[in-house]
Formats: structure tokens, sequence, C-alpha cells
């Protein structure tokens, strides 16, 4: 027939997509990421320093205003309960901003170049684990020094803070697709981020919220970050079956609330930059 | 069972008469491109970036004014010819180079591929003068779609062809303007589609490059590629170029052998500005 003349391909619309299997999508995401980093650190005297300094300051400030002006003598150890917090709430404010920008960042990118939009939030997410590994690994220096110890349900951390990654994916392909049409939603987060701050227990226990309250807190992955990683690392106990349960099916439906948002928007993503 | 049996031996013999007496008639190979009735419009003034004005719009049910970057535009290309567009500044022509590519999608009409479309528009787009000249190789032309193995594989060639060996791990902020286009050139030449757009991209670098890009260029054409060539060197576009495109207001003017078009082209007086 006539339509296999040249190369037996058949007439189809362009697609964004010029890969033919997964493999240069990594590429192009590695690629993405190691920019990242290389920019941010190649700038830097310091460099990774900063990422430590803004949590132990956090730390510090938080652990003198709540011991010595409201003291909080339930909670044991104050300076790593709260640092337990502040963890995973630094690697959402970051993240979330990074990708919600991440578009416009990248725009002479996805003006100009053949790609799969959604790399640029994911990529904008995962650069920043970066700072959250250095994070993670200054929480478990400074619980060593207060006494914890190695116990047999650190590999439940890798799971919540896994599940954080995918959650923090979720909402920026969101952010980063709803900030290209509307460029007031980076304000928007930033202000959520404020919110967030108090919303999640990072200077106070779960169990000192109402407890017909407590329910939404656990709705809010970071939150329940917060919570199952205290239960492992200080009290040397399993996570609660409740929170990981919460967790994995927010984490997950917003990752796929995500991709099916992004899916949607990305039509005319280069027409709105 | 016999009904949905007949069926599939009934379409395929309807399928095959046409292409039957076409063979007979013209030998016409099958378009690679084919752009059907496409038409793109955008909104009049700022674009809705402001949540307030799409509020605003969304509560009054206001519709803005469009204007039409491109209105009813229909052409076929065939294998291996190289096409030139032509036209005005704002006449359509990047937005039918991104209606092809797929970077942005009609509003009205079709587009369609045979196989892969690849697009060279503004050179080292993707690069970062705080990255070496091999770390934006390598970020380049993951952007580009080649795969780990087809960049390992090309990196010296085109740190080669770029004949910037010597500058290759130094910051791209270094590098002249002129060297920077020398290395995004030498990656894009590297992608290896079926259709090739290039836009604007062959004012490069000093006269022995530009000539040696003209080479790499002629040497795609020969080896089987279709080209899609923006520029302003109309001599260069009739030289390369069998068909030509001409676009004014985003409408099709002109389409046919690149000598007629440019040569009406030169001639036809500045359009009306808009």
């Amino acid at each position: 027939m006539q339509d296999g003349s040249s190369s037996g391909l058949a007439l189809a619309p362009p697609t964004l997509n010029p890969w033919r299997g997964g493999g240069n999508l990594l590429f192009l995401l590695e690629n993405l990421v190691l920019k990242d980093f290389r920019i941010r650190y190649r700038n830097m005297s310091l460099g990774m320093l900063w990422s430590i300094a803004n949590p132990l300051v956090m730390m510090g400030v938080l652990t003198f205003v709540f011991t010595r002006i409201y003291p909080n003598p339930a909670i044991p150890h104050f300076a790593v309960f709260v640092l337990c917090g502040l963890v995973p709430f630094n690697f959402y404010s970051l993240a979330l901003n990074a990708g919600t920008t991440s578009l416009l960042d990248n725009q002479s990118l996805v003006k100009r170049v053949r790609c799969p939009r959604r790399i640029f939030p994911i990529a904008a997410v995962l650069a920043n684990c970066l700072h959250f590994l250095i994070q993670i690994a200054l929480l478990l220096a400074i619980a060593f020094m207060f006494g914890y110890r190695v116990n047999r349900f650190w590999p439940w951390l890798g799971l919540i803070w896994g599940l954080e990654i995918l959650f923090m994916c979720g909402l920026a392909l969101i952010t980063a697709a709803l900030d290209v049409y509307y460029r007031d939603v980076r304000y928007l987060v930033e202000a959520s981020n404020v919110v967030m701050f108090w919303m999640v227990p990072i200077f106070y226990s779960l169990e000192m919220v109402p407890e017909r309250l407590r329910l939404f807190y656990l709705l809010n992955p970071i939150a329940a970050v917060v919570v199952a990683g205290r239960q492992v690392l200080l009290h040397s106990r399993a996570p609660d079956p409740m929170v990981l349960f919460a967790m994995t099916i927010v984490s997950l439906g917003c990752l796929g609330l995500g991709f099916t948002v992004f899916g949607r928007l990305e039509r005319n993503l280069a027409d709105n930059l | 069972m016999n009904p949905n049996a007949a069926l599939p031996s009934a379409a395929a013999h309807d399928r095959g008469a046409p292409a039957a007496t076409q063979a007979r008639a013209a030998p016409v190979p099958a378009p690679v491109l084919r752009f059907d009735k496409v038409s793109k419009t955008y909104a009049h003034g700022a674009s809705r970036t402001l949540l307030r004005r799409g509020l605003m719009a969304w509560l009054t049910g206001t519709r803005s004014d469009v204007f039409y970057a491109l209105r009813n535009v229909s052409f076929e290309l065939s294998p291996a010819t190289s096409l030139a567009v032509v036209g005005a500044n704002g006449a359509g022509k990047s937005t039918l180079l991104r209606c092809a590519t797929g970077i942005s999608t009609p509003d009205a009409g079709r587009v369609q591929v045979r196989g892969t479309i690849a697009a060279l528009m503004e050179l080292g787009a993707g690069f970062h003068p705080d990255l070496t000249g091999a770390e934006n190789v390598m970020l380049n032309a993951s952007l580009l779609g080649l795969t780990r193995q087809q960049t390992y594989a090309q990196f010296d060639r085109i740190v080669e062809f770029s004949g910037l060996a010597k500058f290759i791990d130094e910051p791209l902020r270094t590098y002249s303007s002129g060297m920077v286009l020398r290395l995004a050139f030498s990656v894009a030449v590297r992608v290896d589609p079926d259709i090739l757009v290039i836009d604007e991209v062959l004012a490069v670098g000093d006269t022995e490059f530009q000539e040696k890009c003209i080479a790499e260029i002629i040497g795609l054409k020969q080896s089987g590629k279709t080209l899609i060539f923006v520029a302003h060197q109309l001599a260069l576009l009739r030289q390369l170029c069998e068909q030509a495109l001409w676009l004014e207001h985003g409408e099709l003017k002109m389409f046919g052998p690149s000598a007629e078009v440019i040569d009406a082209y030169e001639a036809a007086p500045p359009p009306a500005s808009l």
C-alpha cells in the first residue's frame, strides 16, 4: 500500500514525547537534577553547610521558646523532638516553592524544547532531596548525641520519607501547572507554607491536639510523616498503622491527581509562558 | 460470526481501490507532514495570567478578543524535500513550527507527522552559563531526546565538530557568544530525526563554521531527511530548499517551488502592520 512507502509509519499528531522508552526520560531527569545541584553549590563558598545551618538555628530558637518561655516538661529532649518536625517540614516548603516556579524558571526550555513538561516539577522536587538527605543525616546525628540508638524499626523511616517525596511530586505538578496560568499561585503557596508551619505538629505533639481534630492532622501527609518519624526515632516502635495507612492513601492519591491535573493543563502551557 | 468476518475484508478492499487508482494516475509519495486547515489563536493583549482577570472573565462570561497567529493553513510536505518558511516578523512562522513539532497544539484543524520530528529552535536555549561546556553538552543532548548510550557514543564527535576541545571543561560564561552557538549546533546536528526543523540558526559563528554547518545540513538532506527552515537569508533558502511557504498575517499566501515563492515574496511590498 502507498502508506508503507517510506518508513511504514503512519501519519499521527506530533507528541511531546519523542522518546521510545523510559530510559531517555531517566537520563533527562538525571541531567536536570544534576544541573540544579551544580548551579546551586558552585556559587556558594559554604555549599552544603547552609542546608545544616537553617534547621539548626530553627531548632535552637524553638527549643529556647518552648522550654524556657513556654515550658514543656512532658517532652524530653525537646531539641530532637523539634528537629523531627523541622526536617520533613523544610523539605515540604523548599520542594513546593521550587516545584511551583519550575516551569517558569525553565521557560526557555518549555517553549522551545520538545520534552514531557512534567519532568520539570519532578526534577525540582528531586533536586531538593539532597537538602533533605543532608538534614536527615543531621537529625540522625543529633538524635544519636541525645542518646537515641539505631533500632529495628528504622527501615520504616525510609518508607515514610519516600512517601513524602511522592506526595511532594504530586503537589508540585499541580501548583506548577496552575502557576503558569495564574502567577498568583506562587504567593498562595508561600502563604500556605506559613499556615503549614503551625498546622504540622513541629513544636507540639499530636497528643496535645484535641482528639476529634486528630483525624484532620493525619490526612495531612507532612503531619503524618512527623508523627510516624517520632514514633520510630524517639519511641523505638513501629509507626501507627492508621497513620501509615492514611499517609499512603493521601500521598499516592496526590501523585495520581498531580499527573491527571498536569495532563489536562499541559496542552497550552507553552502558549501561556 | 459471519457478518463480523465480512467487515474487515470489505474495509480492506475499500482502502485498496483508491490507492491503486492514485498510483496509476501519479506516483505521489505519502506526505511526511500535513497541515489540515490549522488555526491557532491567542488572546489579545496580556494573557490571562492574573487570577483576578481570569475570575472576572469567568464571572462575567466575557471572552477576550483573539487574534489569529495562524488561520486556516493547509499544506503537505513530501519526504526528502526541504521547505523554506518565509514571511515578515509576526507572520506566524514560529507558531507554524511550534505546531509542527507539537510544542503548541492548534485550536482548530489537524497537524500530522510521519516519523520523528525534532527542532533546532534558538540554539543553546537549554544552556546554563555556570555549567561547563561538557556538562551543557550532556544536558542539551538529553533535552533533545538522545539516550545515555547515544550521548556517550557521540560525545567526542560533538566536541570535535565544535572545535572547542580545549575549553570544554570551562564554564560556559567564559565562552564568546560565537563559541556557545558552535557548541549548541554541534549537539543539535547529532539528533537523528526524520524531520528536522531549523529556526533562524544558520547565522552561526564565523564564515568557516557557517560553511561547516551548511555542509552538515546538505549531508542531512542527502541522507533523505526532510528539513524545514525559517531564515531571512533568502539566497541560501533558494539554494537549500525545493519548496517554500509564504505566510502573511497568519494566512498561507503562497506555497510551491521555492524559486517562485521567494521571487514573489521579494517582489511584494511589505505587508501592512497589524
